[in-house]
């Protein structure tokens, strides 16, 4: 059971005040004297809110305000009861997506890849198309009566094993008219390779696309070099722009990742939107022991940067400049359930990662750890310990997250990044929990200001 | 409400006895794959 102070976050942005009340999702907007209440009222205390800030506002105003936030208790939009695993979230995740590491080779050479420039901590290799359908086959087995079924074509460079993907692609039609279920496909690209053929071929086949930029010409040239040393923006943009004016700016994200030398990331974020782009994620890299690690040093720096960020997001919507930025969208009425929101990202128990040579693991970020591989596309999970492990480690079960206030926002964190600075997926990576909670006032102020003007126009 | 605005009719409460069908994106897939950030999703129902 939680107290009081850990059902509510409040937070100042902009010239706003924000109380989000962490059980029931509501949002409200409120005036400074309710934001001061909030450190002291649990519902029941007039007495002591009083005595503490009468000395700041009239006994009466504070009395309204009080009258208005019972209101709100007594509609669950504050303090709202605790929630508990819900029957709805069953015991075990039926497996509805998979990232099939078509290439554990690639054609940059980035300087802070997790997956060791492609590899993966073992040899160049790509995935053949056998493994491919294997892998196919597979969710169709295990995603049960769930209509939607996700691949995403990663790598390495997917691009770099484009025959299997384009077989692998095929059977994928195939056997949704067989089966009734729906794929949807999606490819991570570093872009060298989109020629007109591969263009047309996406396009054609209705692949989503995740394109990686870095932002700045300078910053993307410094991280992402070619495997011969040499800077690959002017490439990959020109490449890029051909790619989504060809498919009408539709079903693209541009993914850029800051790291200890770009901390003035808004500067990236706003050169991919002046280069035409408008669909963006830009996200911290993590890395352990490392010179462009994010460290504890630099959190005040980021926080600054991120209010940055959310008044140049505002700016440039107001403006009519508008973009999206995957981290501030957020649907604050119909988002995600709780059980969604108890399982996650999915890893280890409904999202599962195929190495190139058709070993199963949690996800992409886990391939090749020690420990992890789960089983193959043929042989099924053989660990059957670890998805169980994996569907037990949400955030009414992990101490750091079961009383914080993003618990149903962020959903514990990112289990490889919890396994690489801790070696236990139910301890959360503390840096990423502190960038995480930043970005969720960023993304939920964001949204409150949109519903304000839109309520107001 | 004079010192209140809510900008959100939130679903979560509603969603204990209902959800879990699993027919959403996995969050992963999308366009993190560094971070797992599920808020920010839409239910597909």
């Amino acid at each position: 059971m939680t107290n009081t102070k850990e059902k509510i976050h409040k937070f100042r942005q902009g010239d706003d005040f924000v109380l989000v009340d962490v059980n029931s999702g509501a949002v409200h907007l409120v005036d400074e004297m309710i934001y001061d209440i909030m450190d002291t009222f649990d519902g029941a205390n007039d007495e002591a809110v009083i005595a503490k800030l009468s000395g700041k506002y009239d006994k009466a105003e504070l009395s309204e305000c009080m009258d208005e936030l019972r209101q709100l208790i007594d509609e669950q939009m504050l303090f709202a009861p605790d929630i508990d695993v819900p029957p709805v979230f069953a015991q075990h995740g039926l497996v509805k997506s998979l990232c099939l590491m078509v290439a554990h080779d690639c054609n940059l050479r980035c300087k802070y890849c997790f997956g060791g420039t492609g590899e993966y901590s073992g040899v160049r290799q790509l995935m053949s198309a056998e493994t491919g359908k294997a892998a196919v086959d597979y969710i169709i087995n295990h995603c049960g009566a769930r209509k939607h079924c996700e691949i995403d074509f990663f790598g390495g460079e997917p691009l770099m094993n484009m025959p299997m993907i384009k077989e692998v692609t095929e059977y994928v039609r195939q056997r949704e008219k067989e089966t009734g279920k729906q794929f949807k496909l999606t490819l991570t690209t570093n872009g060298l390779l989109l020629n007109e053929e591969n263009r047309k071929w996406l396009n054609d086949n209705n692949i989503s696309l995740v394109l990686s930029l870095d932002g700045r010409k300078e910053v993307h040239d410094n991280m992402r070099p070619d495997a011969g040393g040499n800077g690959t923006y002017d490439r990959c943009v020109a490449n890029f722009k051909k790619m989504v004016d060809s498919r009408d700016g539709k079903d693209y994200f541009l993914r850029g990742t800051y790291t200890a030398e770009n901390l003035d990331f808004t500067k990236d974020v706003m050169s991919m939107a002046d280069e035409g782009f408008d669909v963006l994620s830009v996200e911290p890299v993590v890395l352990k022991d490392s010179p462009f690690g994010i460290t504890e040093e630099h959190l005040p720096q980021i926080f600054a940067e991120y209010d940055k960020l959310t008044e140049e997001y505002l700016k440039r919507r107001a403006e009519g400049k508008g973009f999206f930025f995957f981290h501030f969208n957020m649907d604050l009425s119909n988002g995600p359930c709780v059980a969604k929101r108890l399982a996650g990202c999915g890893a280890g128990h409904e999202y599962f990662a195929v190495a190139a040579n058709g070993d199963l693991y949690p996800c992409h970020q886990f391939v090749g750890r020690d420990g992890y591989k789960l089983g193959t596309v043929w042989t099924d999970v053989e660990n059957k310990e670890l998805p169980k492990k994996f569907r037990n480690a949400h955030v009414l079960n992990k101490e750091k997250c079961s009383n914080c206030w993003a618990r149903f926002y962020c959903s514990g964190g990112c289990h490889a990044n919890a396994d690489l600075f801790h070696g236990d997926i139910y301890q959360p990576y503390e840096i990423g929990c502190e960038l995480q909670k930043k970005r969720l006032e960023c993304a939920i102020y964001v949204q409150a200001v949109m519903a304000r003007e839109k309520e107001e126009a | 409400m004079k010192h209140i605005k809510t900008v959100n009719k939130p679903t979560l409460q509603k969603t204990l006895k209902t959800g879990g069908c699993g027919e959403c994106q996995a969050s992963c897939q999308s366009a993190c794959k560094t971070s797992c950030t599920v808020g920010n999703q839409v239910c597909e129902k």
